[in-house]
């Protein structure tokens, strides 16, 4: 048995034979000729071979992998545009009277060690683009097609993996990849985790002795060459219950959550933007539980505008097609927006954070408002109100809901029916839930905020670790007695803190009379998984 | 002539995306574009110069806009900073 070693940069284990992809990149001598504008046609012609190639793997990106992926693949094409790049090709052959196929060469190793030079690792491995775009063209000039035709399921092993050739496989017959450069910042490892696929890079094997079945560990970074029958039998093992776990997961995909004493439960998405509605879509959310809107007001120095949250929202209410629930901003306490100009505070956790920058700040209730009431039209919204403690707020919100309902119904907006609920996360919140109860349509539990301000524990203080439990009785007690003001109420109670993911809480939370668990994206089908079994 | 500046606060700094981004961003226009640093400031449509800067989380970069439509590019440009980097 042999072993190498190398990074693992995706897991899962493979096996397989090997297929290996040499790239002969052939040095080419200096030469020189006197008819330049022949050999800048043949470089021109390579460019627009090149560019319709990339063109059609950019839009098989596209639809196969996605936009962002896709975007690698038009980087190069502008690439292949590009002034600096084509002023030194123009320069070789016109000046220096250079061939098209050592100006090209030259040029590639112009670039590439220029990115080389650079001191972030990330644009070091821009030079891997250049080399694959050059490759290209070179291969163009000498009329050589640059397909890589994987004939039956391989390890796909190389040198360096340039996008192109990641994106052109069959997807289908790719076991893993190996390879001897690379960096986990790379292209193809970014690809290789989009795809799922298992990956090892900056890999030191040998490729002579790699002549038969090779098992690859992207875990460990280990690949297995003539396994011994031991090593053989663990990775098996470990392979099939990676396999069995995520196909067990996916079982669960379409089926209903109810326990076995016919509990029916709905397992809902926590998400923070809308590019998160692929997940909750890909793990089978039965609707988004709490859809924080702060993203909209993050990282920028002026507040979002009406139509760009109303775009954000429908997106999200029209993707989903199943219930929403979109949370008012809340901005405040560790989420600071300098343009908010909220002033410094002794205290932020107990300052003006959530609602009562709404109540306060009126102008931005109420944009935030009309796009949620105008993408209501869109799909099936429900709006909750964050860090309330007192009744008179929530009537207060509500007032002012109907206002810009009655507004935007005047001005002809088509709306949905919206359900208004609030976050149940102070302990005043808890203590006036039967009152509370009374004003809303439902009630969803933020356990984190919930259980640091009931403990009085700062979350981020790691020095009070020993004292903090999210398990904590006094917390545990509040969320019997919150289900309990929502039932005898008749309203919904849900919970979207981390709790609702806590598989040693689930029995609790259900027996207590909580209907919704609202999680992330990753943990709707293991939720769902436990709940069958209860 | 119009000129901006902007703290990049994008994690990966000017990476590939953004950059075949900004160029395209440019080719909107007809002035004159130039981005970097006081250093060394390069033509913002050519895509390997941009990225060669390699500016990165925290560098203030500084775009020059000069010609016809200085103006409305440098607007296009704040907005694609603050949205995209």
């Amino acid at each position: 048995m042999i072993i190498f070693n190398g990074v693992g940069a995706n897991s899962g284990i493979a096996m397989g034979e090997p297929y290996f992809i040499t790239k002969k990149q052939i040095e080419i001598s200096s030469a020189t000729t006197e008819n330049t504008q022949a050999e800048w046609d043949k470089f021109v012609n390579a460019k627009k071979i090149a560019n319709i190639a990339l063109t059609a793997l950019f839009e098989r990106t596209k639809l196969e992998i996605g936009e962002s992926e896709a975007m690698i693949i038009d980087v190069q094409k502008m690439m292949l545009d590009d002034g600096d790049f084509n002023d030194y090709v123009t320069d070789l052959i016109f000046e220096k009277k250079h061939t098209a196929l050592f100006s090209i060469q030259e040029a590639r190793k112009y670039f590439s060690e220029f990115f080389l030079s650079l001191p972030d690792p990330y644009m070091q491995a821009r030079a891997t683009d250049i080399c694959d775009m050059c490759y290209r063209l070179t291969q163009n000039v000498l009329g050589n097609a640059i397909e890589i035709d994987l004939q039956k399921p391989s390890v796909v092993i190389a040198k360096d993996l340039t996008p192109s050739e990641t994106l052109q496989m069959d997807k289908s017959k790719i076991l893993a990849f190996v390879m001897e450069e690379g960096s986990v910042t790379s292209h193809t490892v970014i690809l290789a985790r989009t795809m799922a696929i298992p990956c090892i890079v900056q890999c030191d094997f040998d490729a002579d002795k790699m002549d038969s079945e090779i098992i690859v560990d992207g875990e460990t970074g280990f690949v297995y060459i003539n396994a011994d029958s031991d090593t053989r039998t663990h990775l098996l093992n470990k392979q099939k219950e990676q396999a069995e776990h995520k196909i067990f997961l996916q079982t669960m995909f379409g089926k209903p959550t109810v326990t076995k004493s016919g509990n029916k439960i709905e397992i809902l998405a926590n998400i923070g933007s809308p590019d998160d509605l692929e997940y909750a879509l890909a793990n089978d959310a039965e609707g988004i539980g709490l859809f924080r809107s702060e993203f909209l007001y993050l990282g920028r120095d002026s507040f979002p505008s009406e139509e760009e949250q109303f775009e954000a929202y429908r997106k999200v209410a029209e993707g989903m097609a199943k219930p929403v629930t979109i949370r008012t901003l809340d901005i405040g306490a560790d989420k600071q927006v300098d343009y908010f100009n909220l002033g410094k505070e002794e205290n932020p956790a107990l300052g003006l954070r959530g609602i009562r920058i709404c109540i306060e700040r009126q102008e931005i209730f109420v944009t935030q408002l009309r796009a949620i009431y105008r993408a209501s039209g869109f799909g099936d919204v429900s709006i909750m109100f964050p860090m309330i403690t007192s009744v008179w707020e929530v009537k207060h919100c509500k007032k002012i809901a109907s206002i810009v309902q009655k507004e935007l119904k005047d001005e002809g907006h088509k709306l949905g029916e919206v359900k208004l609920g609030i976050m149940i996360e102070t302990p005043s919140a808890v203590m006036l839930a039967d009152e509370l109860a009374k004003e809303v349509d439902f009630f969803s539990v933020g356990t984190n905020d919930l259980t640091q301000y009931t403990l009085a524990i700062d979350r981020q203080n790691n020095k009070l670790e020993r004292f903090y439990s999210p398990k904590h009785p006094s917390v545990l007690k509040m969320l019997e007695m919150i289900a309990k003001a929502a039932k005898d109420n008749k309203i919904t109670a849900s919970i979207c803190g981390e709790l609702a993911a806590d598989l040693s809480v689930t029995e609790f939370l259900l027996t207590a009379g909580f209907k919704k668990l609202s999680v992330s994206p990753s943990f709707v089908l293991k939720l769902r998984a436990k709940i069958r079994e209860m | 002539m119009a000129q901006i500046k902007y703290v990049i606060t994008d994690g990966l700094g000017i990476h590939a995306r953004p950059a075949g981004l900004l160029v395209k961003c440019c080719e909107d226009f007809s002035c004159d574009i130039k981005i970097g640093t006081p250093l060394k400031m390069v033509d913002a449509r050519r895509i390997m110069g941009v990225m060669g800067l390699g500016l990165k989380k925290g560098d203030e970069l500084t775009m020059t806009f000069e010609g016809a439509d200085a103006k409305e590019a440098s607007q296009a440009l704040t907005e694609f900073l603050k949205t995209n980097l």
